[in-house]
């Protein structure tokens, strides 16, 4: 059967490299984002790497009034809609230490917005007995840390949407994957310090294209995050807040 | 953040650079970035020296800007930005009945540079060289943006075809895809005895794709043995994918030792029979037999390697004979040699390849191979070949102008199309390619 792909998000070199992973199985791609000019370019890479359908839309988390667009358009295609949230902003702690304000942007960018769109989307996914949601998240959603905690906070609250998401799909065939990658090679990681085991964009994209297939619930990727993470999770607290990692 | 400040080497490890990259995911960002003039621009950085290298100043990596743009399945006439990959393009097209019709030995190397090298392939005795399938190319010179192409633009298209990125940021180009059968190769090794017949047959080959591996460590009568490889795209057979592996941290310096090479050799080249054999491969595996293997040039350590690559006349096989000589009896070798005979196809001004025959050679970053390398530079002179951009990491100026007599009429356009000489890399400081004689 036919699946339409709507990614949200879509100027990221994750979404980028998923999009094209999507595309070359044969799957329509629906490429969300702000910037329609790149995203137009992309259309035209997906659909030249085998894409049935490949087309920009606009779309900005902090907009809601955009979001009906992106349903009617998911609407008029046929076969199992799935989505990809690759959304997110994350910017440096201490900017938003000296303007607090900022934290209702990060939130609703890297949660609120996408999950708003997914949720209008539910109901038509249910029609159509299955689809996958795909939700990008982060190793920083499982454990508050001092450098980043507003993000981490938001993604962690994503998370649990996407789990309670996945009670609600899986009775109508439906699936979602949580995602959670650890450092990826992106211009928003570029020239970061401290950066260590750093994936390649096409990894993860690849990875998550297999959970996909699988029906995997929750993936890190690259693998090895889960246990660096499941050691991080198990620090007890009395020592955790007092580290700076 | 744009700017990120690395030390940052070629394939081949041996010559590093420290100075900022930027590498931009969108058009809008890399106009931004050269909106104060321009800045060198690389690739995958599979060029072995320093072609791609910017010491104290700054490089913009294209290889995030590697959409496809266009294709028309009439004519096999392909668009891409300048970071797409060969390989890329190979796999996405092959399963439709196109290949590029010049494939260098990585599928990792870049539309841009394999532009900028004006590489050539397996086939270039029959197909020419990289840059004759480039319809136009869109280029971002001092002046602006523009689109270049063989008839409207003769002079700055040749200058910027092999021209090493001097004339311009090559933003995207429009490629004559070649009809191939199918996404596998049908390839027949034989084994070659020695010189004489490795040559013979050479000359002989009608094969679409031909190229020799030669064991660069044997002597004697078995001096220039290796395995001819002839290949034809095929289709109907689907071979199983080959995982990829990766080389995880810098061999130590006795991985590739003389006695350890000399035994691969031996069992490279009996792993095929006396008799000869046909095997079926993937595309990949025929045309980037390494790319299998991630980050290889770890293999030779942290001081890293040069490879020599040379052509010579026909008429000069001699010579390369005895540069043979002189590399098997050094005993420096790797297994890595390649032996190639080329036709004359060239589209630039600085373009590598001549009627003749090529061969390369890889050598561990030392003293000794340093100063073999140097004679060999000499005797390609000597022969009147020339050494390849895309591979040199030692040559001096005075050489290069022996072998590239056309270098002032290059210098003069790319003067047009830089005039404040922003674009210079490490490579052509150091072979002074843009200073009067």
């Amino acid at each position: 059967m036919s699946e339409t792909w709507l990614i949200l998000g879509a100027t990221s070199s994750m979404a980028r490299a998923f999009a094209r992973r999507a595309a070359a199985s044969g799957a329509g791609v629906l490429l969300a984002g702000r910037d329609r000019d790149d995203l137009a370019v992309l259309a035209d890479d997906c659909r030249l790497r085998g894409a049935r359908m490949a087309e920009a839309i606009a779309f900005d988390a902090r907009e809601p009034k955009g979001f009906a667009g992106l349903i009617d358009r998911m609407a008029a295609e046929d076969g199992l809609l799935s989505a990809a949230v690759f959304v997110g902003s994350m910017p440096p702690q201490a900017d938003i230490d000296a303007d607090p304000a900022l934290i209702q942007g990060v939130v609703t960018d890297s949660f609120t917005g996408p999950a708003q769109v997914l949720q209008m989307l539910a109901p038509l996914m249910e029609a159509r007995r299955g689809g996958t949601v795909v939700g990008v998240g982060s190793v920083a959603g499982d454990r508050g840390r001092i450098g980043n905690y507003v993000y981490g906070a938001s993604k962690a609250g994503f998370a649990t949407y996407l789990s309670g998401l996945r009670n609600r799909l899986t009775r109508a065939g439906g699936h979602v994957v949580t995602v959670k990658p650890g450092f990826v090679d992106t211009s928003m990681t570029w020239g970061l310090p401290g950066m260590f085991l750093v994936a390649s964009p096409e990894k993860v994209a690849e990875d998550i294209w297999r959970a996909v297939g699988k029906k995997r619930n929750v993936i890190y990727t690259p693998f090895f995050w889960r246990y660096i993470m499941l050691i991080i999770r198990h620090i007890p607290e009395f020592i955790f807040k007092k580290m700076k990692i | 953040m744009s700017w990120k400040t690395t030390t940052y080497s070629g394939w081949g490890r041996a010559l590093t650079a420290t100075g900022e990259i930027a590498r931009p995911e969108r058009r809008r960002t890399l106009d931004a970035l050269l909106s104060d003039g321009l800045i060198p621009a690389c690739g995958m950085r599979r060029s072995y020296g320093d072609a791609a290298l910017n010491d104290g100043g700054r490089i913009i990596d294209m290889s995030r800007l590697d959409r496809m743009i266009a294709f028309d399945p009439a004519t096999g006439i392909l668009e891409v930005e300048a970071g797409a990959r060969i390989g890329e393009i190979a796999a996405a097209f092959a399963p439709r009945g196109w290949l590029p019709a010049v494939m260098p030995g990585t599928g990792f190397a870049t539309v841009g540079g394999c532009i900028a090298q004006d590489v050539h392939g397996k086939n270039h005795h029959q197909a020419g060289s990289f840059g004759q399938h480039v319809l136009s190319i869109r280029l971002r010179t001092a002046g602006g943006e523009r689109t270049i192409s063989p008839k409207d633009d003769k002079a700055l298209f040749r200058a910027t075809v092999g021209g090493l990125g001097q004339t311009g940021v090559i933003l995207s180009a429009r490629l004559q895809l070649l009809a191939c059968k199918g996404d596998v190769m049908v390839v027949t090794e034989r084994r070659m005895k020695g010189w004489e017949e490795f040559l013979s047959h050479l000359d002989g080959s009608t094969a679409t794709y031909t190229v020799g591996w030669i064991d660069a460590t044997a002597t004697g009568t078995g001096l220039g043995r290796g395995v001819l490889e002839e290949g034809e795209t095929g289709a109907g057979l689907t071979p199983r994918r080959v995982k990829t592996r990766a080389i995880p941290v810098n061999a130590p310096h006795f991985a590739l030792a003389a006695p350890v090479v000399r035994a691969f050799n031996s069992l490279y080249y009996s792993r095929v029979p006396a008799r000869g054999r046909t095997v079926v491969k993937p595309i990949g595996d025929f045309f980037f037999p390494l790319d299998k293997i991630h980050d290889w040039n770890r293999l030779y350590g942290k001081r890293g390697f040069h490879q020599f690559q040379c052509v010579v006349p026909i008429a000069e096989a001699p010579a390369l004979r005895s540069m043979l000589e002189a590399i098997a009896a050094s005993g420096l070798a790797s297994p890595l040699a390649v032996l190639k005979r080329m036709g004359p196809g060239r589209a630039g001004i600085l373009s590598f390849p001549m009627e003749g025959y090529t061969l390369a050679v890889d050598f561990p970053n030392r003293d000794a191979a340093r100063a073999l390398i140097s004679r060999l530079e000499a005797m390609t002179v000597a022969a009147g070949g020339r050494l390849y951009f895309a591979k040199d990491s030692l040559a001096r100026g005075a050489d290069v102008r022996a072998m590239y007599p056309d270098l002032d009429d290059w210098r003069a356009e790319v003067t047009k199309a830089d005039p404040e000489g922003r674009l210079q890399t490490d490579m052509v400081r150091r072979l002074k390619l843009r200073s009067e004689a």
